[in-house]
């Protein structure tokens, strides 16, 4: 593979790109911090990846930009093949009801930035023939909850806007991943309560690489939470509003 | 990631969560941060370093009730490797585990590795950490060439063995009492194959299990004797002497190991499960299935150093009171005598442990409170009963301190600061540094309120 990825630099992102470099697949990361991108491209050479892996700036808030970054992708690998977008923003409910500016941050990135990167890359592959477009949504976008809808609305948009690009992207060869983590012990989530089944974010990468490699759509990781989710979806809106979730 | 990550908000990042040792004794709530990029949080109240928490006793649980812990384990970048010489620089949450995944397909080893790769090597710095190569090698912080510590006042140090020398030596074995460790270069050694030559033989009693330690220690790099802890009498000392070196590329026939299976503990036993019945069964049956006869046999370098990081969570084994690990050191020059007279003293108290581990180490390094020195080191399990296996643990400190001895700091949770004054010729040393670096006392543990009377 040849990717342009961004968000390797931390939680489930830095511990897909190690599998990926650790299997010598060609890396260009694409980030705000160049310095912090940097260090994480020197430790993924050393972990596997071929030389350089090279980095340029991407700001998922500014899609005018986005453009640019791809070229560069495009010119450091000699045309990319996958797109693995990982990174996002959070926020606690309490946090993102209380300051709208933070709010909207937080959906223009996690959803506005995202699809139009997405939707950029998609049309890019397919003019070559092809490729993998991977991005990661969220359980939290599977069923609005009161604790969590904002956060969950972002993903929830970008889980739809992944369904269709999949749909009409698909006969032009481009393959698209919808990866739904369940909670994941990252920087993202530390100081959060953990429920049942947390888990790590290398056991995330591994699953999201098979998922990857057989251009699985959807893809529940740790697995258990495709049937959590099932039943989530499931519950009448009424149990929704009974219960405190 | 996003506007909660960053030290600057460690309350907003952190969790109150049990904070214990390997141990599991004592256990205290800790507000535990893991942030990607080390650094102090702004304001001056006091932290506590902590890698994987594999130090059995108090030395990364914090100095009092809901302080701070920063948790080092995302931290885990290698920075720079050169491929001709071996030199390794990498952020201080990297594990041995993950170490040893990189390297060791490419012919690499850490220089010195304890009995488990889930170890940070910012925490095989702080421990000074010692393997079954000390007679040949020496200690973790031998091979270590440049630190970077957050010092106390949050400045940026680099030390090492010539630079800021007085800080790289009060640091190496200093418990990450001296500053936050947050990236180290060290040299990693050459190998052929990740296959070890192993022999394993039988010794009849401790006088002749310290003789073949010795004879061992010529020729090969790793040796380290297992000991059957309820052997009393003219037995007493006997077990099973393993020595072992990396196969060479010719020796070996066949690819690379197998991954391990890998089971854990899925919850903690109940405490009578290690009872003596079944330890001294066990021990008994461990040394006759070994037959009399020498054996020699390729092993992978997990079976060799790693046994038990097999059993995921072993420490469960020992019931919700958790255990103690004793780990000591007799000079050379005492002889054979106060080992015997440990052995005893724990058979006669009705603890002698389910794993007894015996090995013999060479020259002390120059670090302040590094543990080994030349002599016979004896690492054993205490199932934590209260009161009776604290009084038993001074008993045995003081045939430490009698044979001119000291405990391992990785391994305590017990003993006394004067007990601990008395072994550590250095000590006065090693606080004068500290003095300088840290007057206040950011950094501190529940073991450096026990031992160096720091404020709780």
């Amino acid at each position: 593979m040849k990717a342009a990825f961004v968000g390797a630099t931390r939680g489930m992102g830095r511990a897909l790109a190690r599998r990926m470099a650790g299997r010598g697949d060609a890396l260009c990361l694409l980030g705000r911090d160049s310095a912090e991108l940097q260090v994480s491209a020197r430790d993924l050479e050393i972990r596997g990846a071929p030389a350089p892996v090279t980095v340029a700036t991407l700001d998922l808030a500014l899609p005018s930009r986005f453009a640019d970054a791809l070229d560069a992708a495009d010119r450091a690998l000699g045309g990319f093949d996958t797109l693995v977008v990982t990174g996002g923003l959070f926020g606690r409910q309490a946090e993102l009801a209380a300051e709208p500016a933070r709010l909207e941050r937080l959906l223009h990135v996690n959803f506005t930035g995202t699809a139009v990167l997405c939707q950029m890359a998609a049309e890019r592959l397919a003019r070559r023939g092809g490729g993998t477009v991977c991005a990661f949504s969220s359980v939290a976008g599977d069923r609005a909850r009161r604790s969590n809808y904002l956060y969950g609305a972002s993903k929830a948009g970008l889980s739809a806007f992944l369904d269709g690009l999949g749909h009409a992207y698909v006969a032009r060869g481009v393959k698209v991943v919808c990866v739904k983590p369940g909670f994941v012990r990252t920087g993202m989530t530390s100081g959060l309560p953990e429920p049942p089944f947390t888990s790590e974010p290398d056991a995330v990468a591994g699953t999201v690489l098979r998922a990857m490699d057989r251009g699985c759509p959807v893809v529940y990781a740790p697995g258990p939470w495709r049937w959590i989710m099932l039943v989530i979806r499931a519950l009448p809106r009424a149990v929704m509003r009974r219960i405190e979730f | 990631m996003g506007p909660l990550s960053g030290v600057e908000r460690f309350d907003a990042i952190s969790r109150l969560e049990p904070v214990g040792g390997w141990g599991r004794h004592p256990v205290r709530p800790g507000r535990v941060g893991r942030p990607a990029r080390l650094g102090l949080p702004a304001d001056d109240l006091p932290v506590l370093p902590r890698g994987l928490g594999r130090a059995y006793g108090d030395a990364a649980v914090p100095a009092a009730p809901g302080g701070r812990v920063i948790e080092t384990t995302r931290a885990d970048r290698i920075l720079a490797f050169d491929p001709a010489t071996g030199q390794l620089t990498c952020e201080a949450g990297l594990s041995l585990a993950d170490m040893l995944r990189v390297f060791v397909p490419r012919g690499w080893f850490p220089p010195v590795t304890p009995g488990t790769k889930f170890v940070t090597v910012g925490a095989c710095v702080a421990c000074d950490v010692h393997g079954k190569n000390h007679h040949q090698d020496g200690s973790f912080g031998m091979f270590v060439g440049r630190l970077k510590l957050i010092a106390a006042d949050g400045r940026e140090v680099e030390c090492g063995p010539s630079a800021e020398r007085e800080l790289f030596l009060a640091t190496v074995g200093g418990m990450g009492l001296t500053g936050l460790i947050v990236e180290a270069t060290l040299r990693l050694r050459r190998i052929e194959s990740p296959w070890i030559v192993l022999e394993t033989e039988r010794m009849g009693g401790l006088e002749a299990m310290l003789d073949g330690l010795r004879r061992s220690a010529v020729e090969w790099p790793y040796t380290v004797g297992w000991i059957d802890g309820f052997a009393r009498a003219a037995d007493l000392g006997r077990g099973l002497l393993m020595r072992g070196r990396h196969a060479l590329r010719a020796e070996v026939h066949g690819g690379a190991p197998r991954e391990r299976l890998r089971v854990s503990v899925p919850m903690d036993a109940p405490a009578w499960l290690l009872n003596p019945w079944l330890m001294r069964g066990f021990n008994r049956a461990y040394h006759w299935s070994h037959g009399s006869r020498l054996r020699r046999r390729l092993v992978s370098y997990d079976e060799f150093f790693y046994p038990l990081d097999a059993v995921g969570g072993w420490n469960r084994l020992y019931g919700r009171p958790g255990f103690l690990q004793f780990q000591c050191v007799l000079p050379r020059a005492a002889g054979a005598a106060p080992v015997a007279a440990l052995l005893d003293h724990l058979a006669a108290a009705g603890a002698a442990s389910f794993l007894a581990v015996i090995k013999d180490c060479g020259p002390a390094a120059d670090a302040y409170l590094s543990f080994p020195m030349e002599g016979i080191t004896l690492a054993l399990d205490l199932p934590y009963r209260g009161p009776v296996t604290e009084t038993l643990v001074h008993e045995l400190n003081a045939l430490v301190i009698a044979a001119g001895g000291r405990v391992y700091l990785a391994k305590d949770a017990i003993t006394r600061a004067e007990d601990f004054a008395a072994m550590m010729p250095r000590l006065g040393e090693w606080k004068a540094i500290r003095d300088k670096w840290d007057p206040g006392r950011r950094f501190r543990s529940a073991q450096s309120v026990r031992l160096f009377g720091d404020p709780a």
